[in-house]
């Protein structure tokens, strides 16, 4: 923004040039449209046929039912109907939304991590920065190996530790009652070190003399947190629940790899996405995993539009 | 405050840091254990240095093939991407046509919109072409992102007009401005875009399942899985396979942080 400021007072001043410069440009720009559509070209092809028209395929595909050899005939409502019906989907839905909202528990901790990564004077900053960041960078079909093995009820890490403090264990992902929990928590531990990314940028942006103005005011470092530092993180604050919230409506590789068919907590767990996918590409009941995606489309929307109203409430825009 | 009172922070972060490494601690200790020694209790803390876990996933799974499909998979997503994104991004930012708002904010729209709403047609399309269980199948949607548009259309944006101005007084159209004045001034934020794009396209794992099921064209996210899947319950082999399949990110992540770090940033920035 600031370049092209400078870039306008530098031609006022040499008028001169100006005349010549437009004279050329005029030249240029009559075929300078040209040039935009053919750089775009690839792109809008490219979107066009693997993305947008899709969206307008998968609602049409939304009305109809398909046999096993691939015919498509209209069947108005009845994917819709049907899809209400079946109290898997709404376990699925309930599910999202608390992979979604308990994943936001992480928050705090990526604040904190943040907040003492962007500590003046620290060194080894970029050390630890690295060692929060692995779990963001490792493959999920790697962290879910890990991760059953961790969990595993007889030869996991976390049971033998468990059993040092007396406590006997479960099988925890394929125990119905701790496998959502089990799955939070490695969902946490994948975003810990994005979320403090995101966090550490919000705090640099903080302008040093607020901190000072509060310390002149008697305000001490903890008091100085709540009064300085949380309300103008609170844009960054926003982000990453909104993001927590829609990755949570997304969740789909954890679930996948950790509830295969077999588990018995598999019923209990699975996903609006997970759920999607068996329909779609495992039942091949197309028709219906379509309705599915459009119900999905419509909820996210309504969430986004839900949380950009609630923000006015609480975020403060410095 | 005083270098000598940070001790505490330390603490905190180290204590922090050693919870969140001891997993990762964990996969590399199990994949050096033998079989019977990863099912000890309580655990083996010293194993017997089994190197040859790492040597039997090449034949529990067709490991190097798939090491193969995964490396040509993400770079072939991400030379197109880092092309087609900043190509249109540029002229997004700086040429002037007619329906160029229009057409660009219907192209972000797709980043509104849950992925699923898009994979049953993309799975008619790769299979009406042929393509199913083959690379180009597994690369193609992907070579394709409004997120890497908007992201290089907001980079270009940033950059003074100047240098263009004098490339295009010295008679340089726009394709050659681009590709010679632009593109090497944009290097910053094609780094950052091709550093995420490599991570998200080498951990991909919902579209390789869906296209490609045969081991052989698998990358190594669904080869893992397949593993897995079968019910396989040589952990420390697993390990070994899960190890050496996220090592290579882990590494170019630890190369090209700031990069990853800024491209993190920028989606936090908006």
């Amino acid at each position: 923004m600031s370049a092209g400021e400078v870039g306008t007072v530098e031609r006022a001043a040499v008028t001169g040039r100006v005349a010549a410069r437009r004279a050329r440009r005029r030249g240029l720009r009559d075929r300078e449209w040209l040039w935009g559509y053919a750089m775009i070209a690839p792109l809008v092809l490219g979107l066009g046929v693997f993305y947008l028209w899709p969206v307008a395929q998968s609602v049409y595909y939304s009305f109809t039912e398909w046999t096993l050899f691939g015919d498509a005939t209209w069947v108005g409502l009845r994917n819709y109907e049907r899809l209400f019906a079946d109290p898997a989907n709404a376990k699925a839905l309930k599910n999202t939304f608390l992979y979604g909202g308990l994943s936001l528990l992480g928050i705090p901790l990526s604040i904190g991590v943040a907040a003492l990564l962007s500590t003046r004077g620290l060194k080894l900053v970029s050390f630890y920065r690295t060692l929060y960041f692995l779990p963001v960078v490792t493959m999920p079909a790697a962290v879910a190996m890990i991760w059953s093995w961790l969990y595993n009820g007889d030869y996991g890490l976390i049971n033998y530790l468990l059993s040092l403090v007396g406590i006997r264990g479960t099988s925890w992902i394929a125990n119905p009652s701790t496998a959502l929990y089990a799955i939070v928590a490695v969902g946490i531990w994948t975003q810990i070190g994005y979320n403090a990314v995101i966090f550490m940028a919000g705090l640099q942006s903080i302008p040093d003399q607020l901190y000072e103005a509060a310390a002149l005011d008697g305000a001490g470092r903890v008091r100085q947190f709540f009064k300085v530092t949380l309300p103008l993180l609170s844009p960054s604050v926003f982000f990453v629940s909104v993001l927590g919230v829609i990755n949570g409506l997304q969740m789909f590789d954890l679930i996948y790899l950790l509830f295969r068919r077999g588990n018995p907590a598999r019923e209990e767990t699975q996903t609006v996405v997970s759920l999607f996918f068996t329909r779609a590409f495992e039942e091949g009941a197309k028709g219906y995993a379509a309705a599915m995606a459009v119900v999905l489309m419509v909820i996210t929307l309504a969430l986004t539009v839900v949380q950009f109203r609630m923000q006015k409430r609480w975020v403060h825009y410095a | 405050m005083r270098n000598g009172r940070l001790w505490p922070v330390h603490l905190v972060l180290a204590v922090g840091a050693a919870a969140m490494v001891t997993p990762f601690f964990w996969q590399v200790l199990t994949s050096l254990k033998t079989f019977t020694e990863s099912t000890r209790m309580p655990p083996v803390w010293i194993p017997s240095f089994e190197w040859s876990n790492y040597a039997e996933i090449f034949d529990e799974s067709p490991f190097l093939r798939q090491f193969g499909n995964t490396v040509v998979m993400t770079a072939g997503r991400t030379l197109a991407q880092l092309l087609f994104c900043s190509l249109a991004a540029y002229a997004f930012a700086r040429l002037r046509f007619p329906g160029r708002n229009v057409v660009f904010i219907a192209l972000l729209s797709v980043l509104m919109v849950p992925g699923q709403l898009f994979l049953i047609p993309q799975y008619q399309i790769i299979q009406g072409l042929g393509w199913l269980n083959t690379l180009p199948g597994l690369i193609a949607p992907g070579m394709f992102s409004a997120f890497g548009t908007f992201m290089m259309r907001q980079f270009f944006m940033t950059l003074p007009r100047e240098v263009e101005e004098a490339a295009r007084l010295d008679g340089a159209g726009p394709l050659r401005i681009f590709w010679s004045v632009m593109l090497p001034l944009a290097r910053p934020g094609l780094l950052a875009l091709g550093v995420l794009t490599v991570l998200w396209s080498w951990n991909d794992l919902m579209w390789p399942l869906i296209v490609n099921t045969d081991p052989e064209q698998m990358p190594l996210s669904a080869g893992l899985s397949a593993l897995q899947g079968e019910h396989m319950t040589d952990y420390p082999v697993l390990m070994a396979g899960s190890l050496m399949a996220s090592a290579p990110i882990v590494v170019l992540f630890v190369i090209m942080q700031r990069q990853l770090i800024q491209g993190i940033a920028f989606t936090g920035s908006k």
